[in-house]
């Protein structure tokens, strides 16, 4: 008989799809006027930027994204990876169509599947939708820019916006939860973190498997892509604005769950500059989580961001190393 | 083969089903909201809450044990908010090793469990009473953007023909999922390869995608079809909807200011 | 001059570079039913899309008089009703209803106005209680039927089918060519299927690597053993 998967809804990345009753109202409220914002912007401009044929095909790409959730693959420990999808809406569409796309797919989790909350629902389509298109798009032109647009950019690049669009959002999700006082953010930035920062490698395997087939097979469909920087500088830098916010903010509010005392601490903070790198993390842990673990957990996501910087850095020099000859 | 299991929709000849989408949808979300508006603590209005969402499910006749089972999928979620049990501060109950549970702790902690489930269980009867072009129908009441509800409407008519032809991927490659008899060797490929796998059928599923797009555009286009999203008016709500509209809206109301006077 | 569909070396090549249709010239006058056969690749869907100008290639078409061409697509659409192979593809909206009125209300024409033209229509194709249904729970031989349907609500001249019988069980293909012998619009129908060729449509084009290299009587083309041979075609 067929395995499992066949027999079940399908499962979004576990933990990001918040329910109803875990976000405050305050917070659920601001996350939805925001979202209606944004996501009534890219309305407006996705009527301006796509043709006739916009319809169809967010619409067939959102239910793509949406059976594609279902293939999976086993990762050691028996968890399996799963596609978000934010990273290739936004190269094969641009951001704006992406927005709407991703906001389609995470509505009807949320409305026919139960994935997510109704009330949290402006939440995760700012988490999933926003800011991970966002952050995508940011990560995804800066390589191709970097690299002066030669092929191999689209892998490269196509992997960091994978993976940086699930730890990103991750990161969005648990300051959510700890804004509205359910999780600590001790608790759930490494934990969030942590975990996506695994499973978005997965995603960006995965969107790199489908560039590179979509490459091989319908070139065209990259040029036509490429030719127009469709979503514009507005969109890089907050792209740029967000991530950064995020990967600073987090580690930040992790090792500083009490809020708004952090200014008092950081004075504290910088006279112990002295002392060995984990030590200056202050023991605001965890009860239970030595104040290694929680330091292990947080190298972990730093290197992350190293890795990630070394990726940026390899690009940069590869580009001044070879001459361009554009392919078609 | 044909995938009819992601269609939460179950017909039945109920009170519940026969109401107007519009009103489903907006009693849905003014339960959801008052359910997220009561303070914690105020466990009677908790009780009402669930004994209202119970009573509509049982209207329904979609089965109650069927529509509590569902509601669980929402629970690993549940894990974010554990830690509450031992850090927010309070009367100590119970501890274990280094962890105290608190009074105030797990009065936080059952109260969003709570919330959530009662929550989960009002959009599950949602789902599972409209069909969705009568939920699109209560978007577009709503003033969601025609463009949207447009989007949604295809992805939701092709959600299932894309699903189809992922299983037909995913069947293939499990088909090709050999072991060997007798082999020591580690068997499934590395983690790379099995991604690059998936990812090859993630892209074979995108141009699927583009490709289907394409003839779906041209059969539009062949049925006059210009760019513009064109749909009829909507039709009127009748008196005694909107009724039982007032009568829901009110008594949540009542629900909610309760709440905040006794416990607020 | 009206009802027919007049093709004058009509030349196409896909944006690959691969030609598609060289030299193509037909012509159909009204009521007329006519097969058009020939291997895949031939050119035959090819064909069919320059007919409502979904493609547009060098030469001329023009359709119950009317030169296909920009300007001229809204009534070229109305009176040239393209059923596509893939029932699916046609089938987009939420539900059988929307679906048939699609073509009407694109038409702009009246709520009143549509409503009756979808009862029409789906009376036309004997559908009449699957309004409310939604398209993925039905079956391929209904699909294809509401798929007649959401052309025939706009009351076109003439039909064209692509590959109509293709994927159809032995009785919903009866079924299916019964429904066609209704029908009382001109039919140009692109087809595998020689048995229905044989039974329906007195007049056959074949095609071949974008050319058409036979245009008579069926029963002439079919009892031509070296034509059929020579363009991969079997007879029934």
């Amino acid at each position: 008989m067929l395995a499992s998967p066949v027999l079940v809804p399908p499962p979004a990345p576990p933990a990001m799809h918040i329910p109803d009753g875990f976000l405050s109202v305050a917070v659920s409220i601001t996350f939805w006027v925001l979202s209606v914002i944004v996501v009534g912007y890219a309305l407006k401009r996705v009527n301006q930027d796509l043709g006739e044929r916009q319809v169809p095909m967010m619409g067939v790409l959102a239910a793509c994204i949406f059976a594609g959730q279902m293939l999976n693959f086993s990762v050691a420990g028996g968890t399996s990876g799963h596609l978000l999808g934010a990273a290739i809406a936004t190269i094969l569409l641009g951001p704006w169509a992406a927005v709407l796309v991703l906001t389609c797919v995470v509505g009807v989790q949320a409305l026919i599947f139960q994935d997510g909350g109704l009330l949290a629902l402006g939440a995760n389509i700012f988490n999933m939708g926003i800011v991970g298109v966002a952050v995508s798009y940011f990560v995804y032109r800066t390589i191709q820019k970097l690299a002066g647009g030669q092929s191999w950019s689209v892998l490269v690049g196509g992997f960091a916006a994978g993976w940086t669009s699930i730890f990103i959002a991750a990161l969005a999700c648990a300051l959510q939860l700890a804004l509205s006082g359910t999780s600590p953010a001790n608790v759930a930035v490494p934990a969030m973190g942590g975990i996506h920062a695994l499973i978005g490698a997965g995603e960006g395997l995965i969107t790199v498997g489908a560039l590179a087939f979509l490459y091989a097979t319908r070139r065209d469909l990259f040029q036509a892509r490429q030719a127009r920087p469709v979503g514009g500088s507005a969109v890089w830098i907050a792209g740029l604005a967000i991530a950064l916010a995020l990967a600073v903010a987090s580690p930040l509010a992790s090792s500083h769950p009490d809020g708004l005392e952090w200014v008092a601490e950081q004075k504290g903070f910088l006279d112990v500059a002295h002392k060995p790198l984990f030590e200056i993390i202050p023991d605001y842990a965890f009860p239970g989580v030595s104040n290694g673990t929680l330091a292990t957990i947080l190298a972990g996501i730093l290197g992350a961001l190293i890795v990630f910087g070394v990726a940026f850095a390899v690009a940069y020099t590869r580009r001044n190393r070879q001459p361009v000859p554009t392919d078609h | 083969m044909h995938i009819h299991f992601l269609d939460p929709y179950r017909p039945r000849p109920s009170l519940i089903h026969r109401l107007d989408p519009r009103v489903k949808f907006a009693l849905t979300l003014a339960f959801i909201l008052a359910v997220a508006l009561t303070p914690l603590g105020a466990w009677p209005v908790y009780i009402l809450l669930f004994s209202i969402v119970l009573s509509v499910e049982i209207l329904s006749e979609l089965g109650v044990s069927d529509v509590l089972k569902r509601s669980t999928l929402a629970l690993p979620f549940a894990l974010a908010a554990l830690p509450m049990l031992f850090t927010v501060k309070g009367l100590p109950l119970l501890t274990i090793g280094p962890l105290t549970v608190t009074q105030a702790g797990l009065e936080r902690f059952a109260g969003i469990a709570a919330k959530s489930w009662i929550s989960a269980q009002m959009a599950i009867v949602l789902a599972s009473s409209t069909p969705f072009p009568d939920l699109l129908l209560a978007m577009r009441a709503f003033k969601i953007p025609r463009l949207l509800v447009a989007i949604l409407g295809l992805m939701w008519r092709y959600l299932f023909v894309m699903a189809d032809e992922a299983l037909r991927l995913m069947r293939a490659r499990q088909a090709r999922s050999g072991q060997p008899a007798a082999s020591a060797a580690r068997v499934g490929g590395s983690i790379a390869w099995r991604a690059r796998v998936t990812g090859g059928m993630a892209g074979n599923l995108v141009l699927r995608s583009f490709e289907r797009a394409d003839r779906i555009y041209a059969a539009m286009a062949s049925r006059g079809y210009d760019g513009e999203v064109r749909a009829f008016p909507l039709p009127h709500i009748t008196r005694g909807q909107q009724s039982i509209l007032a009568l829901g809206l009110g008594l949540l109301t009542l629900l909610v200011l309760g709440g905040f006077l006794f416990w607020g | 001059m009206h009802h027919t569909i007049e093709v004058e070396h009509l030349s196409y090549s896909y944006p690959d570079g691969h030609p598609a249709l060289r030299d193509v010239s037909l012509t159909i006058a009204p009521c007329e039913k006519v097969a058009l056969v020939g291997p895949n690749g031939a050119g035959k869907s090819t064909l069919m899309l320059h007919l409502n100008g979904i493609l547009r290639g060098q030469g001329h078409v023009r359709v119950c008089g009317l030169e296909v061409g920009d300007g001229n697509l809204g009534k070229v659409r109305a009176a040239v009703g393209l059923v596509f192979q893939d029932p699916d593809d046609q089938l987009f909206s939420p539900t059988v209803f929307d679906d048939v009125a699609f073509g009407p209300l694109y038409q702009g024409l009246t709520e009143a106005e549509v409503r009756a033209r979808v009862d029409q229509a789906l009376e036309a194709v004997h559908m009449r209680d699957y309004a409310a249904r939604v398209s993925h729970h039905l079956s391929v031989g209904e699909k294809k039927r509401i798929a007649i349907a959401t052309v025939l609500s706009m009351q076109p001249e003439i039909l064209a089918l692509d590959e109509p019988t293709a994927g159809l069980d032995p009785r919903a293909r009866r079924g299916f060519i019964n429904l066609l012998r209704e029908l009382p619009q001109t039919m140009l129908v692109s087809t595998h299927d020689m048995r229905l060729v044989a039974e329906l449509l007195p007049r056959t084009v074949v095609m071949d690597d974008g050319r058409v290299v036979a245009d008579g009587p069926t029963e002439a083309i079919l009892n031509d053993p070296a034509l059929l041979e020579a363009h991969g075609l079997e007879k029934p």
